[in-house]
């Protein structure tokens, strides 16, 4: 029987790889963007699963919401790092480094 | 015919976002047909619809009333912070008329985006949800990403934007990844219903505390808090002058104002929990605020990390807890926010001989002798921010400071007024440099009359003459408080 603390888990796992992405790459922006995908799906899997086993909606309408949300971040994410690289004509994370301190 | 009666009446309560609203896809219209050259026209018409929605704040309800099932609520905080917003996003739009003819950004977009930022902050002060919280702030934040990048042909701006964009998602992800803690321990997203169900460690689960610490860091990236401020001086550099005033000004003020209706509205109950960590984030950010700044060479980096100086002094009358100390992060906001829209008015003159923009702190130095005007602006901002008593600027850190002392936090107010003077060190040093220094080549005369009154009006109200203000800031302050606690 899968349980609540199964779900939780995975979400917190997904959540963790999300956040690790997003540090540990030193390659290349597009896998950021994979990563913060990754964190908001791994939200959406918490609040399916409290909202499933409370027997309450908010949870599943909250998710609807930040299914939405993420579509238009990414699009905007996108939209910016195409400029960026109009710009700078590469968009490998170790090259953005044109301000520091 | 009860359901749409509900409706009117929560949209009647909503009106200034409504207005916001409408008028924001009017300006977004006429710019589509009438393209970039309507720039001015269109500007001076969002002015007028923020306007008009700060009219409505006088009309609508304020008394604590709820609307769209309890997902809104208009109450004297609200109103109190969405006067600061539209003020601080009215500013930020006339501001940079000039700047955006000169480096030649001039697209109708900005007041657009403006506008759309100002409905998402006004949704945040409003708030009374966690739903409505994460909506109204990435609203807020998806505008503020495209205005970082807005020069988009320069690779600063862009490299700004998207930093600004992988951090704020990030935080944003953290955000709702306590947000959905909190909803699964606690059965509610409702503010009012976390209120009467949050009640302290002794009883709150640990679930509810880990999903509070991480609600806590997404909101403390938005308002530049250490440890989470690592975007504010590269953003600010990076990005258009006016956007950076911009960013400095409105968003820190929603974002601070929702974080203090979380803690205090919300989780209430759990003040000791939470004390631990803002004081935390207090002391880190008045430190690193003052000493990261002592090195820059760039004005910009330089008033982003007094911005994250401010901010620290502020979180002390959060930690305080009490009525006082909301009344005096109120008044504090309010004071900041015309320091600092002042502060970049006044970068904003600094232009080379055809009219660029000049940013380093060395092209400051002898501007007494060449622009004596702006020298003096320039220094009652610079003694306003460190805290120099007959300056305005003096009077909110005395507040937080009282409020610390009187909830017994002994230690962050001495920490703090420690910070205070090591802060005092770098602004003292701008106004030697402009005061004593021989004189670098001279700016291009000023070329916008209204800049120049913002300006000093702005140097006016912190002048000894602001003082005039304070007893009607800190009543308002004082009255938005109540409303909270």
């Amino acid at each position: 029987m899968i349980g609540l603390g199964h779900y939780l888990a995975v979400a917190a796992i997904l959540f963790v790889i999300g956040v690790l992405g997003i540090f540990i790459n030193r390659k290349n922006v597009i896998i950021i963007l994979m990563s913060i995908e990754l964190i908001l799906l791994a939200v959406n899997i918490n609040l399916v699963a409290f909202s499933s086993f409370a027997h309450d909606l908010v949870g599943q309408v909250f998710a609807m919401f930040v299914l939405t949300v993420a579509a238009a971040e990414a699009a905007i994410g996108l939209a910016i790092l195409v400029v960026y690289f109009r710009n700078r004509g590469t968009i490998t994370v170790d090259d953005i480094n044109q301000m520091k301190g | 015919m009860t359901a749409l009666t509900t409706l009117a009446a929560s949209v009647h309560l909503a009106s200034v976002e409504t207005i916001i609203a409408a008028g924001v896809f009017v300006v977004l219209m006429l710019g589509a047909f009438r393209g970039d050259r309507s720039l001015v026209p269109l500007t001076w018409v969002g002015v007028g619809i923020l306007a008009l929605a700060g009219v409505h704040l006088a009309i609508v309800p304020h008394g604590g009333a709820t609307g769209f099932g309890g997902l809104y609520i208009g109450d004297a905080f609200s109103t109190f912070l969405k006067v600061l917003i539209l003020a601080g996003a009215a500013a930020s739009m006339v501001l940079a008329l000039p700047y955006l003819k000169t480096t030649s950004t001039g697209r109708f977009e900005y007041p657009v985006l403006i506008m759309l930022s100002a409905l998402g902050m006004c949704m945040m002060v409003s708030a009374n949800d966690l739903l409505t919280l994460y909506v109204g702030l990435e609203l807020q934040s998806l505008a503020a990403y495209v205005l970082a990048a807005f020069h988009r042909n320069e690779a600063k701006s862009s490299e700004a934007g998207l930093k600004y964009f992988v951090l704020g998602a990030l935080a944003s992800g953290i955000l709702l990844y306590g947000i959905s803690l909190v909803y699964g321990f606690t059965g509610t997203t409702s503010f009012t219903a976390l209120h009467g169900i949050v009640r302290g460690t002794a009883t709150a689960d640990i679930g509810t505390l880990i999903g509070l610490v991480f609600i806590l860091s997404g909101l403390a990236f938005k308002i530049a808090a250490v440890p989470f401020h690592m975007w504010t001086p590269d953003v600010y550099e990076g990005a258009p002058t006016p956007v950076a005033a911009f960013f400095a000004g409105a968003p820190k003020a929603a974002a601070l104002g929702l974080l203090l209706r979380v803690a205090i509205g919300a989780f209430g109950g759990m003040t000791l929990d939470w004390r631990q960590i803002v004081t935390f984030a207090s002391i880190a950010s008045m430190l690193l605020g003052a000493v990261g700044a002592i090195g820059q060479t760039n004005v910009k980096r330089l008033l982003a990390y007094s911005s994250i100086n401010n901010i620290g002094f502020a979180l002390i009358g959060l930690a305080a807890g009490s009525r006082e100390g909301v009344a005096a992060v109120l008044f504090y906001l309010a004071v900041y926010l015309v320091m600092t829209l002042g502060s970049f008015l006044a970068v904003l003159q600094m232009r080379g001989p055809d009219g660029e923009p000049v940013e380093t702190l060395a092209a400051l130095s002898g501007l007494s002798r060449t622009r004596p005007g702006l020298a003096a602006a320039f220094a009652v901002f610079m003694f306003s921010l460190a805290g120099i008593p007959p300056l305005l600027g003096f009077w909110p850190k005395f507040a937080v400071f009282q409020a610390a002392m009187d909830s017994g936090l002994y230690v962050l107010a001495t920490v703090g007024v420690v910070a205070s003077v090591i802060g005092a060190y770098y602004y003292l040093r701008v106004i030697k440099s402009v005061y004593f220094d021989d004189p670098a080549p001279a700016f291009a005369p000023t070329d916008s009359r209204v800049n120049t009154g913002l300006l000093t009006a702005a140097a006016l109200f912190c002048s000894p003459l602001g003082m005039l203000a304070i007893t009607p800031l800190v009543g308002a302050a004082t009255r938005a408080a109540a409303a909270l606690l």
